[in-house]
């Protein structure tokens, strides 16, 4: 791939990738996190997800600033401005999966009031796929590898079924036992949480394609999002 | 030719001497549109428009081959004459060039004296200068040397001396490149009203001002046409990679 003629516009690009993947990795971390969390049935953990939001937040900040930045020094034309538009596209998709795993921190801090620690096995499954589509997702915008991103797209119907077979196991529960009836709510939430980080993992990877390809395929593959 | 062409070029080949600076090179221009060319220096972008009002060989030593047709009819065939052709097809260049010995009123006025037009000059003024949004400035100085004008108002004035002549083509090689960002803005401007009366061919080397302009962009790269297509995919999802190198800023 030939580099920019100018070394500078060069670097501010090669920046703003390193800045958009750490701030994906710390968001990574974040659901396992919480993930480990609910698992451990950990107050401690949650509340380090909820301190740690923080920085992704400042991340977001700063990544908009630089592409702004770019925007107006360099006005960037094709595959250097579709990069630039996925960067800013990608970055609220990101912020949008940390607040979301400090949603699923505050539901695990719910359910640590509640006595049981069961905990579904399909909850695990569907953390497993949506950390896999999420880091995916990721990979391919690394990558610049459009066949990626397409794979974690078509990965996302499987997560939405898993998401419904975990809410509809916690409803029967909560009819069963109506004095538990937060527990399980708290649980489906976090089903839902998860599902939702999956639908933001399948918006980054259509970014990606738009970024590799220059092909818009938002809203075209038939998959349903809230 | 397409229905809606206004400019068609059918392998257009210009020589200097035993070197080719223009390939093979075909292209059409729809009517009422602004095609802009791009291309590094030496690419052929100012040789190509000059072949299109047969300007190229005026130089001694060159020559042309293939064809440029408006509405059908060859430019190069045999028995045209190319003083005609000029006032069919106008053109503006980099640096403004008034007649710095004549008047406001004469500039504007000067092609038509010279093709012997008759007609309401009083009028045509008016309306040309109006057209050019160089009215107001300059009605009540009208017999001033145009060499007092600024370098803005100057390009405007030969925009307008352009159109007196009512031409149907109008090139224009870095029409703004020696202005300010204001009276580029206006030039700019006046391009987007000129395109309603005429088809317009513009070489750049701005490329931001190429995506704001043009309807159509052609990439030229050692006198070869890379790439031709409407300016939104060029600058945004170029097809050819050379192209994509080249306004990203990734060449040399």
């Amino acid at each position: 791939m030939s580099v920019h003629t100018s070394k500078e516009f060069e670097r501010e690009l090669r920046t703003l990738r390193e800045r958009l993947l750490a701030m994906g990795g710390r968001a990574e971390q974040q659901i396992q996190r919480a993930i480990d969390a609910l698992r451990r049935r950990s107050d401690e953990l949650a509340d380090e997800v909820i301190r740690c939001d923080a920085a992704i937040d400042r991340d977001e900040v700063e990544i908009d600033e630089l592409a702004f930045l770019v925007l107006a020094r360099r006005q960037p034309v094709a595959s250097d401005l579709r990069f630039v538009m996925t960067a800013l596209k990608i970055v609220t998709d990101v912020e949008r999966i940390g607040d979301l795993a400090v949603n699923i921190a505050k539901r695990v801090r719910e359910l640590n009031r509640h006595p049981t620690e069961e905990v579904y096995g399909l909850m695990e499954q569907l953390a497993a796929l949506v950390m896999a589509a999420l880091r995916g997702a990721l990979d391919a915008f690394v990558h610049g590898d459009a066949d990626a991103a397409e794979r974690v797209i078509a990965g996302d119907p499987e997560i939405d079924v898993l998401n419904t077979d975990v809410i509809r196991a916690a409803l029967g529960a909560a009819s069963r036992e109506a004095h538990e009836v937060g527990r399980w709510l708290a649980l489906s939430s976090i089903s839902r949480y998860l599902e939702r980080i999956g639908d933001h993992s399948t918006n980054i990877a259509e970014m990606v394609i738009y970024s590799v390809r220059g092909r818009d395929v938002r809203h075209h593959h038939g998959g349903e999002q809230e | 030719m397409s229905e809606r062409s206004k400019l068609e070029v059918r392998h257009l080949t210009a020589w200097f001497g035993k070197t080719a600076a223009i390939k093979d090179v075909s292209l059409s221009v729809p009517a009422h549109t602004v095609l802009a060319i791009i291309g590094p220096s030496g690419c052929g972008k100012s040789t190509f428009i000059r072949c299109l009002n047969r300007m190229h060989e005026l130089t001694a030593g060159t020559r042309v081959e293939g064809s440029v047709l408006i509405e059908g009819e060859d430019l190069y065939a045999r028995g045209v004459d190319p003083v005609f052709i000029r006032r069919r097809v106008g053109m503006v260049f980099q640096r403004p060039n008034v007649f710095p010995t004549m008047s406001i009123r004469e500039n504007v006025l000067a092609g038509l004296r010279l093709n012997g037009v008759r007609g309401d000059h009083a009028s045509i003024l008016e309306d040309t200068l109006r057209r050019t949004a160089l009215w107001d400035e300059v009605k009540d100085r009208l017999d001033e040397s145009a060499v007092r004008l600024s370098g803005g108002q100057q390009q405007r004035l030969c925009i307008a001396r352009a159109i007196a002549v009512e031409p149907e083509v109008l090139l224009m090689d870095e029409p703004a490149s020696a202005l300010d960002p204001i009276a580029t803005a206006r030039i700019e401007e006046l391009i987007g009203e000129l395109k309603q009366g005429y088809t317009i061919v513009i070489v750049t080397h701005n490329m931001q001002q190429a995506v704001r302009i043009s309807d159509d962009t052609a990439f030229f790269y050692l006198g070869e046409l890379v790439e031709h297509g409407p300016t939104k995919q060029i600058f945004t999802t170029p097809r050819v990679p050379r192209t994509e190198d080249y306004v990203t800023g990734k060449f040399g």
